[in-house]
């Protein structure tokens, strides 16, 4: 049996119990086994764990239960905790772990009627751009197998783009959902801070982490988002006021949106056949119904520096706990002292390191106000300047990266790999609700389709008013359709 | 945020992160130039702008103090490298000279 592409069609399959959910179960994982070779999106398959949820969900269905989400297989980043399974983070510190419970945002779709069919490829701890930092697997592009998936979150764009899964998690920093969604020719969805609950997601950078979903459409996105959204009680960022359901009454056209375009993301810069897709992409908003309205966003060219001191500050605080003492790995020292130093140099890859130590050096004593301090001020003015944006319009658009996917190795210096998040890291320092559509393709010299991806933001806690915007361009282009990568279950 | 050198050895010993010599070298290089890249803050007028540590209005929350279940003891200890009876089990903490 073949898998349906939307999430939404296996639910209601399901649901009127044309197929079940176990042979929904069994069509994934055989597409698992058949793509695995060729991408290594998963770092470990969950065929098991699968197949018993499938048959919970067979059983409540013939009970007569609704679910939303009846018998879809989801694939997540291997930085959500799934109780009994273990949770790496792509690194060597966890390779072993075992989470003891399960992340809110995972547990909302299972009891939707999820199906989690396996864990997927990350750069260690979610650092990087391209999926090459972690310690414990390489992800392909589907494609292109020459190139990276993007990353931070590249299995589950890969796991996605390849057909294995509908319905992928990952989380975002600094663009770590919409740059792998961008280079996998998927939509990529990251809600604003506070939307969704991070208990269960392995710490970064905690006031700018958030999970969210990858999907072959933006109704796909927008039905995972309104069932994990929401006030829980674990985790004291998620916001009161309950989510607006944005899945049930998405548009058709973009009449009477305005697209603000920020002079600041000027196209210029793009290689040639980039930026023509990117003009298309602005002229087909228009043809659409939007209106294009110019913005000013004089403080996002700051938004790199901002970030690299911020996140970084916070992940030297976060991976304090890894000091094999409580979790994973431990090379003992003579004392303590020694066992820490030894555990994290041996546990540790090179990018996390390096984050680590940016942090620590930001935060320390006489360099806090100097970087800390005034990176955190800067991001005041980032803020206030999407604010004043966002009185003049509905949704931005910009490119969600400056390329297409990228080879394998390209980017060996530290911070030319930064640069990837140029497009996506101001709205993560804003809090702000963003995505990647798909909106067309450049050829490689041997004549591949490359996809493209197109970024909205939306105001914070507009979700509702970006995914219309978003289903409403894909509506009006269907991109996806146009092609199909090289790896395709 | 004047252009320093960093001590990158003290930095790791914060860090609490031994580093090979290979690793001073090279990561105090592309420290060095990270640090160069975030310059730019400098020109930026932030003296009268207030710091964000939080994009949401958020406070703190407060709960009942009750009881609530938690995670079992034996699950959560079955996670550590090395653990003994209801102890994780660890290296001294003082050393030689303490």
């Amino acid at each position: 049996m073949s898998l349906p592409t939307t999430a939404r069609a296996i639910a209601d399959a399901v649901c009127r119990r044309e197929h079940s959910a176990v042979a929904f179960a069994e069509a994934a994982l055989d597409a698992l086994q058949r793509t695995e070779p060729k991408i290594g999106a998963f770092l470990t398959p969950l065929p098991d764990l699968a197949r018993a949820a499938a048959v919970h969900v067979d059983r409540a269905i013939a009970q007569g239960r609704h679910l939303p989400l009846a018998g879809v297989p989801i694939a997540l980043k291997d930085n959500l905790c799934v109780e009994g399974t273990r949770t790496t983070c792509g690194s060597r510190i966890l390779e072993n772990w075992v989470a003891p419970y399960t992340a809110t945002a995972v547990e909302r779709l299972l009891a939707a009627g999820a199906v989690p069919i396996g864990k997927t490829n990350l750069d260690e701890f979610a650092m990087g751009s391209s999926c090459e930092n972690s310690a414990l697997g390489v992800t392909c592009n589907p494609w292109d197998a020459g190139r990276v998936p993007g990353g931070s979150s590249g299995g589950s764009a890969a796991a996605v783009a390849a057909g294995v899964a509908p319905l992928s998690l990952g989380s975002d920093t600094g663009g770590s959902i919409r740059e792998p969604a961008a280079f996998c020719g998927i939509v990529g969805f990251k809600p604003s801070y506070g939307r969704i609950s991070r208990y269960g997601l392995i710490a970064f950078a905690s006031s700018l982490d958030q999970i969210g979903p990858f999907a072959r459409n933006v109704e796909d996105a927008a039905l995972a988002y309104d069932i994990m959204a929401g006030k829980d009680p674990h985790d004291a960022t998620t916001v009161d006021q309950s989510a607006e359901a944005t899945a049930a009454a998405l548009p058709e056209d973009l009449r009477g949106v305005r697209v603000g375009i920020a002079r600041e993301f000027d196209l210029k810069e793009l290689d040639s056949n980039v930026r023509a897709v990117y003009e298309q992409a602005y002229r087909d908003l228009e043809r659409l119904g939007a209106e294009l309205v110019e913005v000013k966003l004089p403080s996002a060219e700051y938004g790199l520096a901002t970030y690299y001191l911020i996140a970084p500050a916070e992940a030297s605080s976060n991976l304090a706990r890894f000091d094999g003492v409580r979790y994973g790995l431990r090379v003992e020292g003579r004392d303590m002292r020694e066992t820490y130093d030894r555990t994290r140099a041996a546990g540790f890859g090179a990018e996390v390191k390096r984050r680590i130590l940016i942090g620590t050096y930001a935060l320390s004593s006489g360099y806090y106000d100097a970087y800390y301090v005034r990176a955190q001020k800067a991001r005041t003015l980032i803020s206030a300047d999407f604010a004043r944006a966002f009185e003049r319009c509905d949704v931005l658009a910009c490119p969600a990266a400056s390329s297409p996917a990228f080879a394998f190795k390209a980017k060996a210096d530290p911070y030319s790999m930064y640069l990837m998040d140029y497009y996506t890291i101001p709205m993560s320092l804003a809090g702000l609700p963003s995505l990647s559509v798909p909106c067309g393709y450049v050829s490689t010299e041997g004549g591949k389709p490359l996809p493209l991806g197109l970024e909205l933001t939306g105001s914070l806690f507009a979700e509702r008013k970006l995914l219309a915007a978003a289903h409403a361009y894909e509506r009006g282009t269907r991109h996806i359709e146009r092609h199909r990568p090289e790896v395709f279950a | 945020m004047a252009s320093e050198q960093i001590n990158i050895a003290h930095v790791a010993q914060l860090a609490r992160l031994a580093l090979t010599p290979d690793e001073t070298i090279r990561f105090g290089k592309q420290l060095g130039s990270l640090l160069e890249h975030v310059r730019v803050l400098q020109s930026l007028p932030l003296d009268d702008v207030p710091a964000t540590a939080q994009v949401i209005p958020s406070r703190n929350e407060m709960r009942e103090d009750d009881v609530r279940p938690s995670l079992r003891r034996e699950v959560v200890l079955a996670g550590a490298p090395v653990s003994e009876g209801v102890y994780i089990r660890v290296p001294r903490i003082l050393g030689e000279d303490a």
